[in-house]
């Protein structure tokens, strides 16, 4: 990276209009974060009518900034509540809550703040060195190793997934099988169309997004809305306080939770939810005082909090390399990117320095400005989550509503945002994960297409998938995370037996 | 709404054989193995065996399920009501909205949904007649989306 492309990366970045879009998608995803029951995905997919209509830069940004802001401020609910903000602050719930009931909550909600903005810079720092690597490496890259990636990514988000793996295969699968519908597939024939134009071009996925992530949470939020809130701690003093003799104290902690949360989150399919839990897991198994854990002690929520923030940076090295999502968030951004003309892949990288290195520049700005206005969300967190949810939750539906229409200006998308809502609100009462879902009908296309182009390539013969050093090597490994949970569940039922 | 996994497996598998029954229509690539029918043959293949193993690990369980269990919120009122307003909302959305126009039937949604929800008269009035008013602004005035003005359009040109 030139300092040429640095220079034109800030000036697109540091213009009024970007810096004033930063800003308000802010205090936007402060405010999603904070209160339960609305999530950074959600953020994201209500975000994305509105970029529609942006230049590039700011698009990006406002994604950008709103979810970093918001996975943080799921944290402040959990402290003050006892209930996770986003499902990213879960895993440490109980513990922060534990710390406030103790007598620690500017403890808790700083080691929050401090250490959510420490995870975030680092992943930022690992996405800015390692995604134009990576796509150095991925130019050389043909249908066979982009195939291997794509079931790499598919396969991982089944199996990382919490839960019975089967149910995981079937959301996958169901998400596989919109991909398939319409046109654009290698025959051009159009599939399970039923003679109906709407379904010609394929189904507009961000209505189908804004459905399974917006709407399908209202109508959890709608079905449990009668317990009134009530926070275990109104005033908060000086949050900073101490934070600087917890980084000497777990230094380990930081590093550890920070790099696992940026390799979760670069994994397809998993993301800050998933790296909190599993930070949580290994803060306590490498702790000094393992026993302490759960009974109001900041260690794991300083490991989890870095992790869930740095995981956030983290989806988007293959989101912007190989157009894989790495999460649920950067399922939604591959779509707009692709609006914006900044297709993922390793080219853009050269094509569209710039403005890939304004992202980078966004997600530090981001992450620095969490400092003031992180600490600004804490200071009015009890009038933040006052906020009265009989009246914000009608509005919310009604802006899902517009957005599903503005997407393609047709009512289908409306159609699409209440079918799919609620398929994915009875697929999460039963037990069925949804994220494998989103992530086939993101890459269903891409999977088609590269085996029937590598199968034509190879004339028929499967082991050619196997011969290019890479798409060995991405297959070998492909094979054994499938093989390895069937192997372990096998071991256990003979076990069992015995 | 709970559905026992043998029931969902069962109704996976039927989804899984009616997709294998549609593809059979597909015609094939001319010189190619592989047509358009093959990659939904594929996910159908895999809704099979996936709700086969759902059915067959539930018939396995010692622990007797009921086929269909309505959760605590389905069994009281209020909540019930409000996912029902909320569904009921957005069919009628759908069917309504070019008649009525967007800023009528906006209004009077969430003038529902918020009442039902338990947010007293004055303040779910204003708040539904501002909300519409403001995504008028954002979508339709600043944004450019077309949001039908239905009846309204005589009043307004």
């Amino acid at each position: 990276m030139t300092l040429e492309v640095l220079q034109q990366a800030f000036a697109l970045v540091f213009d009024p209009y970007v810096l004033w879009v930063i800003l308000a998608s802010a205090a936007y995803g402060l405010f999603v974060g904070a209160i339960p029951g609305l999530t950074a995905t959600m953020a994201t997919a209500l975000l994305v009518p509105v970029t529609f209509f942006m230049p590039p830069v700011p698009a990006i940004a406002a994604i950008v900034t709103a979810t970093a802001m918001a996975i943080f401020a799921g944290d402040i609910p959990s402290c003050l509540l006892r209930m996770p903000g986003t499902p990213a602050s879960a895993a440490y719930t109980d513990e922060a809550y534990a710390m406030t009931r103790n007598g620690q909550g500017e403890v808790a909600l700083g080691a929050s703040l401090v250490f959510s903005v420490i995870g975030g810079l680092f992943g930022t720092a690992v996405l800015f060195v390692a995604a134009p690597a990576l796509a150095e490496i991925a130019l050389k890259f043909s249908s066979f190793e982009y195939f291997w990636l794509v079931i790499l990514g598919l396969s991982s988000a089944v199996f990382l997934a919490i839960g019975n793996p089967v149910k995981g295969v079937v959301s996958l699968l169901l998400g596989l099988l919109v991909a398939s519908v319409g046109l654009d597939n290698p025959a051009a024939f159009p599939r399970f169309t039923f003679g109906n134009a709407e379904l010609t071009g394929g189904l507009t996925l961000i209505p189908i997004m804004i459905g399974m992530f917006a709407f399908s949470e209202i109508l959890r939020n709608v079905a449990a809305m009668e317990r009134p809130w009530e926070m275990a701690q109104a005033n908060i003093g000086n949050v900073f306080h101490g934070m600087w003799a917890l980084t000497r104290r777990y230094p380990m902690s930081v590093l550890r939770g920070s790099a696992l949360g940026t390799a979760i989150g670069a994994l397809p399919g998993a993301g800050a939810d998933i790296a909190a839990w599993m930070s949580y897991a290994v803060s306590k198994k490498f702790s000094k005082e393992p026993e302490k854990f759960g009974t109001g002690h900041v260690e794991g929520i300083v490991e989890a909090g870095a992790a869930n923030n740095s995981a956030i940076a983290g989806a988007w090295i293959p989101a912007l390399v190989f157009g894989i999502p790495g999460d649920s968030i950067t399922a939604i951004v591959i779509g707009v990117l692709y609006i914006k003309g900044l297709n993922p892949g390793p080219t853009v990288f050269m094509e569209k320095a710039p403005e890939m290195c304004a992202i980078f520049v966004v997600f530090f700005l981001a992450n620095l400005l969490m400092i003031p206005l992180g600490f600004a969300a804490i200071k009015g967190a009890k009038q933040l989550l006052r906020a009265p949810r009989e009246l914000l939750m009608p509005v919310i539906l009604l802006f899902c509503i517009v957005g599903a229409f503005a997407i393609n200006n047709s009512l289908f998308g409306v159609l699409l945002l209440l079918v799919f809502g609620l398929i994915a609100f009875v697929m999460e009462e039963n037990g069925f994960p949804v994220a494998p879902a989103i992530l086939g009908m993101v890459l269903g296309g891409m999977l088609e297409e590269n085996f029937i182009s590598s199968m034509i390539k190879a004339d028929g013969r499967l082991l050619a998938f196997f011969e290019r050093p890479i798409a060995g090597a991405l297959g070998a490994l492909t094979m054994a995370i499938i093989a390895w949970p069937l192997a372990r569940a096998w071991l256990r039922r003979k076990r069992n037996r015995q | 709404m709970k559905i026992n996994d043998a029931l969902s497996g069962a109704a996976l598998v039927a989804l899984g054989a009616a997709l294998l029954w549609h593809i059979q229509g597909f015609p094939p690539m001319p010189g190619q193995k592989f047509g358009p029918a093959w990659f939904p043959g594929l996910v159908a293949g895999g809704l099979i065996a996936c709700g086969a193993l759902l059915v067959d690990a539930q018939l396995r369980s010692a622990a007797p399920v009921p086929l269909l269990a309505l959760p605590a919120w389905m069994r009281r009122v209020r909540p019930a009501a409000s996912v029902a307003s909320v569904v009921a909302g957005l069919v009628f959305y759908v069917f309504a909205a070019d008649t009525l126009g967007f800023h009528i039937t906006a209004a009077a949604l969430l003038l529902l949904w918020s009442r039902l929800l338990g947010a007293p008269w004055q303040f779910a009035l204003p708040v539904a007649l501002a909300a519409t008013f403001v995504i008028h602004l954002a979508f339709y005035k600043l944004l450019k989306v077309p949001l039908p003005w239905g009846l309204l359009e005589r009043v307004v040109f």
